[in-house]
């Protein structure tokens, strides 16, 4: 485990946007793990009097209209959307690649069943549909998870079984049936270490992707509720005053935009990664 | 007359462990009309060979020597005057027809590819020139027809047409890469026979690669056997065959499983070569083979071995040969 | 008569093929047709001929891979498709087989312990960690690689070496029957050899039987007992490998034994230029009718059934 990961960052670091996506990615992280330690100033904290400050030495990069530091909001803000956007793709792994898995191996009408289960969710614009779950569960950040995690749900569920069928034409596989194995000890034993690298890739996609989700349903007020703030609502916010602060939406507008590019281009060098180490150790 | 000299030919490649030789001192003359039969196994260079005879080879290798077509060493030609040879006066059929047929392009299309490129004729003398090629190669147009599709062949059908593409223009040379190793032995008999008729007929030059020694042995006049990079026999394929020097070559043969061996009783081993083919950034300083060989001596791992001239056809790359009579 | 070790009854495997159209019945391709064989103990049976002819079918329906349309596969006595599920996964550890990829058969991402100790996972008896790795251990020394190979990936080995390790994985719950489908048509010359050689010396100290399967006649001449030409999914010929190489009756054997490239470059064949099959198939005739140069008017309208004929079985009106 440790040798391949290290065989990863051997050869990623040849790879331009596996480490320009992958310093920009980690850079996110880092901030929001930070946010659990250290602030620049506490976000919930009201102070009028400071109330839309340009930025200076005191706040970096100013003030909103409540007065809150705008950086440590920033901060705070990409805790939640790591939070929202990891717990939405554990929930989109945990219940998409079974049913991809199972629909390989099973085949014929447990196959169709999940496959066109997985069609009527993707016929949903997926925004539209979040709203609309939000809207009947109550607007939240647990809900919004949940919207964005059904969403994942059908993308994993695809990767896997795409994937899964193209190793079960393998000869090992043969060499594993005639050892006596069931279809559900192959899926867990054999399939899923070979398409383990194309779900990590998408993984990365769908992380951007939720990060994205998540800032429009906060932008709507149907994700992350006050006083936790989020790049969403920030920018909500701030379209109040885009013509006399428009810094106020350009930050965290940059944040998400960032972000995103990020993670994206480290999906890319990844997948470049990760490749041609599939096809060497064949 | 000598219409093909290779001089020197070493071709690199980047690896994992650095730039690596991947075949060295390739000497060779092929004359107009001559079968000449490549074989090996693999990783041994031949394709590599017949790549670099092609300039087909990966851009990030490097190649030296010189490969000599009718005076002009094509190694010094630019792109465009390379695409005028390629499949114009050197033709080239490959091991795997599905592959090397592209799977949406009718195949009248995929045939008068290479005639629209190097032969300038209009629509109706192509139109000739494929239903003539199609006809040679067996492939006739009136029961065939020019519309279908690659995957409506069978496996011998699309190597016909493979063959038909790689002889449009009339080439000098025609290269064969394992040209019947996909095919059952039926049909790789059929387009065996084909290549050769063909051959005979336009009194082009052929090179067959094989690692078959049977096909090499009814194909070819003349048999370069080829191990890790590097020539070690050379000949007739009469004298090769039937009074091999190479221990490597010797080796080859007995480790065939031979005709009228059967029944438990008298059922011997085969004699195997030992151990394995080096890997490339493996390959031993001095002879290559001399880890695997039964005769080799002290300076086998120390230097190269040099030609030996046993006769006029017959060269080997041995300190140790068989019959040593020179 | 002793109990043969495998016995196919009947044998019939229908494919489906994908429809022409919606609501069309699907057309149904037969890849087997009725076969019936039996291969005793300790011996090798070699399955002959070309590509898309069932031979690969056949030996998935041996090992209970795949089941067929109609009849039945006996494995010492027992009916493996009449049985439950659970007695067939336990039953397995008799028969293994041996592919021919010596790339695809094993999993990238698996070590050589994992691999080669895999059907021992559903044995009945439980072994721990250590008795498994010292039987790998014990097994690969036995297949001519190194006990320290256990943590190594399959990427590090050759194709031989590969090879070497499938069989280990095939022999590790000491099975009475091998099934080994082109095990050794992806190696060279040279490697083949060793493979060979290796399976023959493992057949003689464990008293394996062989189901070979190859469209390599001179592997099969070397190794078989046994052998039965297939040609589209029917036995055209079964005799004793000797009697069969030595003179073929089937038209078709001769052909396939006469395509066959000689490796004695003065022996060049003649070829049979003037001689063209002179039927077309139609529904009901000797399948190789189309291809058969001694065919006559009675196999266009009878197909031959495969009857003793100078001691072996041929399927063929014009044996002479």
């Amino acid at each position: 485990m440790l040798r391949t990961l290290v065989e990863i960052l051997r050869h990623g670091l040849k790879n331009r946007s596996f480490v320009i996506g992958g310093t920009i990615s980690l850079a996110f992280f880092l901030v929001a793990f930070l946010s659990y330690f250290w602030t620049p100033y506490p976000v919930e904290d009201i102070n009028i009097a400071d109330k839309l400050l340009k930025p200076s030495s005191q706040y970096l990069l100013g003030t909103d209209h409540f007065g809150r530091d705008i950086l440590s909001m920033l901060i705070k803000g990409a805790r939640n959307s790591v939070i929202v956007a990891f717990v939405a793709i554990g929930i989109g792994i945990g219940c998409g690649v079974p049913l991809g898995l199972t629909a390989a191996a099973k085949k014929g009408w447990m196959d169709e069943l999940i496959m066109r289960f997985n069609d009527f969710t993707f016929a949903f614009p997926s925004l539209i549909s979040a709203i609309m779950i939000t809207a009947i569960l109550g607007p939240g950040s647990v809900n919004s998870i949940i919207a964005i995690g059904i969403f994942n749900i059908p993308v994993f569920a695809r990767v896997a079984r795409g994937a899964a069928l193209s190793i079960w034409k393998r000869e090992f596989i043969l060499a594993a049936r005639s050892a006596g194995k069931g279809q559900f000890r192959i899926s867990v034993e054999h399939i899923l270490p070979n398409i383990s690298s194309m779900l990590i890739v998408q993984a990365t996609i769908q992380f951007a992707l939720g990060i994205l989700a998540e800032a429009s349903l906060s932008y709507l007020g149907l994700g992350t509720q006050p006083p936790m703030p989020s790049w969403g609502k920030m920018l909500n916010e701030a379209q109040t005053f885009l013509h006399f602060a428009p810094q106020l939406a350009i930050y965290p507008g940059i944040a998400i935009a960032l972000t995103v590019m990020g993670l994206n281009l480290f999906g890319d060098g990844l997948r470049d990664v990760l490749d041609p180490k599939l096809r060497r150790s064949r | 007359m000598t219409l093909l000299k290779v001089q020197d030919l070493c071709v690199s490649l980047k690896t994992a462990y650095g730039r690596q030789d991947v075949i060295s001192n390739i000497n060779f003359c092929l004359n107009a009309g001559e079968k000449l039969g490549i074989v090996g196994e693999s990783g041994c260079g031949k394709s590599i060979t017949a790549l670099a005879l092609m300039s087909l080879l990966p851009p990030d290798s490097k190649t030296r020597g010189r490969i000599i077509l009718e005076g002009r060493d094509i190694l010094n030609l630019n792109s465009k005057e390379i695409c005028s040879i390629r499949g114009n006066r050197i033709g080239m059929i490959f091991q795997e027809p599905m592959t090397a047929l592209n799977p949406v392009k009718q195949i009248g299309a995929q045939i008068s590819e290479s005639i629209d490129l190097h032969l300038k004729l209009n629509r109706k003398q192509t139109l000739e020139r494929v239903t003539e090629l199609m006809d040679k190669v067996g492939l006739p147009v009136d029961r065939f027809g020019l519309n279908l599709y690659p995957h409506q062949l069978s496996g011998g059908q699309r190597q016909r047409v493979m063959i038909a593409m790689a002889i449009a223009c009339n080439p000098d040379i025609l290269i064969a890469d394992e040209p019947t190793t996909a095919l059952d032995v039926t049909v790789q008999e059929q387009i065996l026979n084909l290549i050769r008729d063909l051959a005979d007929s336009s009194g082009m030059a052929l090179i067959m690669i094989s690692h078959d020694l049977g096909v090499i042995a009814q194909t070819a006049q003349n048999v370069m056997v080829m191990y890790t990079g590097n020539i070690v026999e050379m000949g007739s394929t009469v004298d090769v065959y039937q009074n091999m020097l190479h221990p490597y070559t010797f080796g080859l043969f007995s480790a065939i499983p031979h005709a009228g061996s059967s029944s438990h009783l008298e059922r011997k081993r085969l004699t195997s070569i030992p151990g394995q083919v080096p890997q490339l950034h493996q390959r031993p300083i001095g002879c290559n083979f001399a880890d695997r060989c039964m005769r080799a001596s002290k300076i086998c791992k120390t230097k190269e071995p040099m030609a030996t001239r046993v006769s006029d056809h017959h060269q080997v790359w041995c300190y140790h040969p068989l019959k040593e009579k020179i | 008569m002793k109990q043969p070790l495998v016995k196919i009854e009947g044998v019939y495997k229908d494919y489906q093929l994908p429809k022409k159209y919606l609501f069309e019945k699907a057309p149904v391709f037969r890849a087997l047709h009725g076969i019936n064989l039996e291969l005793q103990k300790g011996t090798s049976f070699g399955i002959v001929g070309e590509s898309g002819c069932g031979k690969s079918t056949l030996a998935r329906i041996v090992m209970a891979l795949d089941e067929p349309t109609f009849g039945k596969v006996f494995f010492d006595g027992q009916d493996l498709f009449n049985m439950p599920k659970k007695e067939l996964r336990h039953l397995r550890r008799n028969f293994q087989m041996v592919f021919q990829d010596p790339y695809g058969s094993l999993n990238p991402r698996k070590n050589i312990l994992g691999i080669v100790a895999e059907p021992l996972d559903t044995l009945k008896e439980k072994l721990s960690f250590a008795q498994k790795k010292e039987r790998v251990a014990k097994i690969l020394v036995e297949v001519g690689l190194n006990a320290t190979d256990t943590d190594k990936f399959p990427h590090e080995f050759s194709g031989g070496q590969r090879q070497r390790i499938a069989i280990a994985r095939a022999l590790i719950t000491r099975p009475s029957l091998i099934v080994a489908d082109e095990s050794v048509s992806a190696l060279d010359v040279s490697v083949q050899a060793q493979v060979l050689n290796l399976m023959m010396d493992l057949q003689e100290k464990y008293k394996l039987t062989y189901m070979f399967i190859s469209h390599d006649l001179s592997v099969v001449e070397y190794v078989t007992d046994q052998v039965a030409v297939i040609y589209m999914g029917q036995i055209v010929e079964q005799a004793t490998t000797r009697a069969l190489f030595q003179k073929p009756l089937h038209p078709y054997t001769q052909t396939l034994l006469m395509a066959v490239p000689d490796v004695n470059p003065l022996n060049k064949k003649q070829k049979n230029k003037n001689k063209v099959p002179l039927f077309e198939k139609i529904h009901g005739s000797c399948p190789f009718i189309d291809r058969c140069i001694k065919a006559t008017k009675t196999c266009v309208h009878n197909a031959p059934e495969l009857l003793e004929n100078h001691g072996r079985l041929v399927a063929c009106f014009n044996t002479d």
